[in-house]
């Protein structure tokens, strides 16, 4: 058997497949993060929550009304982003005016009542969503065991991951878009409705973390904490790519997983910190981020 | 304002009586170490609008180094208190340094995750004991001679310590230093053009900052005998803003009364509502986003400069 420092070569392809599933889930997190944060100025710390509330959306529509996988991945990210919109209009639309930092103190105390409230009714054990039967498997690639789930998390993410950046970088809608975020009462001024614009982003943002609890609810444990150290590592991918680009927050997302993957291989007792770490270089290096301008 | 002394004296005496009245002391001490800890936020939040969400760092950090010197090299108290505030004072310096790079939400960001880099640090360390913590860290005595294992010399010691950190930090705000940190807060731009080199005030609040959170974390670590994962993790970052944003961000006293409420609630609430503690936690923050920013003296002030 062949080894790179003193580790079997066939191992390294299936961290990185691991790392690169984690990478999507990153993607698909700091991509709305960062739509969300360019139009309304508010850094969601409910992400997370929002995350684990798809995951759980699915289960709990598995275990008592017989939703199967393909629906849910429908229905979840629409409940969740429903419920996003709910909380746009009845809370932070009143923050808008205030410092940012309020914005970040009430969801953060959203995602601790999400949370506290999941992990009550539903325990700190973690529960597990059966892989739908038409994904279950593995193929052979000859160098590697390819499991089809994972494959098919990371090509539905790129899918979904570069889909938002066409509408929102190619699209008459994205461009409406991009101007609220860089004037919005100019353009409320030529008629466009922009508190629904916000709502609907937000509702958005929202769906897209619960696209990705959906995803992830197969290949990790549902329980009420699996949004809330993800989150943070999500802040650190949004700090290392700057929040000012789409595709950078998509980038950074996929390579840091990667990086993680391989760190996995080469040094495991780091692989949970080696993002942080990237994190610090950077701000040393680059401080507005890699993509970001300042 | 009138009337403030005489509440400071009616508080403190309450403080000095309190094991007579019948309180638990070791509640007591407790509540005091987080009072302390919400206090050295304040410095922080409250005096140089600086949001960490990783204050648990250095809280933890020095209360395991504490806990580990005491128990594993039997250093005294005081030697063990104080090696737990340099460690979180080195710490502080090198978090402060990177998160100071960026502003706003981006250093709430940034020591949010180099927090959680700490807490890795001290789950996969080969000397804090993983997911047990450090259990029976005993109190030793005082530099020899005072012997801290009755819980009324112990709450004598935290109670002065915490007079200390209390005077000391509104020596430090309205020093000159104070001014300039309040400056900063206030007009960021104006006290660049005046010439002030703002990072280093900025970093030095960090410093002060972490350094006094360190204290109370290695305080708390001899009170209650042991350190776990739970000091050093987000929720209680979560709570020390908390304390600070309830009592009253920028005041002196409302760290402490913010302290007072939430581990009382802590206590006495989770005999009653079982787990359901974090989620109203979580709701208390939201009330207090919406309704009294200012926290319960704040408003309380401010109540009382309208009449």
């Amino acid at each position: 058997m062949t080894e790179i420092l003193g580790i079997p070569v066939t191992v390294i392809p299936g961290q990185l497949m691991l790392g690169l599933v984690n990478g999507s889930f990153y993607a698909m997190l700091s991509l709305g993060l960062a739509v969300i944060f360019g139009l309304m100025g508010v850094v969601n710390f409910a992400h997370g929550a929002f995350y684990t509330l798809g995951a759980f959306a699915a289960l709990l529509g598995l275990q008592w009304f017989g939703i199967n996988y393909w629906a849910a991945l429908v229905l979840a990210p629409l409940v969740v982003g429903l419920l996003g919109i709910v909380v746009e209009r009845l809370l932070l639309r009143r923050l808008y005016r205030l410092d940012p930092l309020y914005g970040l103190l009430m969801t953060f105390g959203l995602a601790l009542i999400v949370e506290g409230s999941l992990h009550q009714v539903f325990g700190s054990s973690g529960q597990s969503y059966p892989v739908p039967a038409a994904l279950a498997g593995a193929i052979d690639l000859g160098f590697m065991i390819l499991p089809l789930y994972r494959a098919w998390v990371i090509i539905a993410s790129l899918v979904v991951c570069f889909g938002t950046w066409f509408v929102i970088e190619r699209t008459r809608l994205g461009a409406t878009l991009r101007a609220a975020t860089e004037n919005a009462p100019l353009l409320q001024a030529f008629g466009v409705n922009v508190p629904l614009l916000m709502a609907a982003t937000y509702g958005g943002g929202v769906a897209l973390a619960a696209l990705a609890g959906v995803l992830a609810a197969p290949v990790v444990l549902v329980n009420s904490h699996m949004g809330t150290s993800l989150v943070i590592v999500v802040f650190a991918v949004v700090v290392i790519g700057g929040m000012g680009s789409i595709l950078g927050a998509i980038v950074s997302g996929l390579a840091l997983g990667l990086v993680e993957g391989f760190t996995k291989v080469i040094y495991p007792e780091a692989s949970n910190i080696v993002v942080f770490i990237i994190m610090a270089l950077v701000l040393i290096l680059r401080p507005a981020g890699l993509f970001g301008k300042e | 304002m009138r009337g403030t002394g005489l509440f400071y004296a009616l508080a403190a005496l309450f403080a000095l009586c309190a094991p007579m009245l019948g309180i638990y002391p070791v509640f007591m001490m407790q509540l005091l170490c987080f009072a302390m800890f919400a206090c050295a936020y304040n410095l922080l939040l409250g005096f140089g609008r600086m949001l960490s969400f990783g204050h648990a760092a250095f809280f933890g950090s020095a209360a395991y180094a504490t806990s580990w010197l005491v128990t594993t090299h039997a250093w005294g108290p005081a030697a063990a208190i104080l090696a737990g505030v340099v460690v979180s004072a080195i710490l502080g310096l090198a978090i402060g340094a990177l998160a100071i790079r960026r502003h706003g939400i981006y250093f709430a960001m940034i020591t949010l995750a180099l927090a959680q880099l700490v807490y890795f640090v001290c789950l996969e360390a080969p000397f804090t004991g993983g997911e047990n913590g450090l259990q029976g860290v005993p109190r030793g005595s005082l530099l020899g001679v005072l012997p801290l294992r009755s819980d009324l010399a112990m709450y004598y010691l935290v109670l002065a310590m915490f007079f200390a950190v209390f005077v000391f930090i509104r020596r430090v705000v309205h020093s000159p230093f104070g001014q300039v940190l309040k400056a900063i807060r206030d007009n960021e731009s104006r006290a660049i053009s005046l010439g002030y080199d703002i990072s280093r005030y900025k970093l030095v609040a960090f410093v002060l900052s972490a350094s006094l959170a360190g204290l109370a974390g290695s305080l708390k670590a001899l009170v209650l005998g042991f350190v776990t994962l739970s000091d050093v993790q987000q929720s209680t970052s979560g709570e020390v803003i908390l304390m600070t944003l309830l009592g009253g961000t920028g005041t002196f006293f409302g760290p402490i009364v913010g302290a007072a409420v939430v581990v009382t609630l802590q206590q006495y609430l989770s005999d009653i509502v079982g787990g359901w503690v974090t989620a109203i936690i979580g709701a208390i923050f939201v009330a207090c986003v919406f309704s009294f920013r200012r926290g319960i003296v704040g408003e309380l002030a401010a109540l009382r400069l309208r009449r």
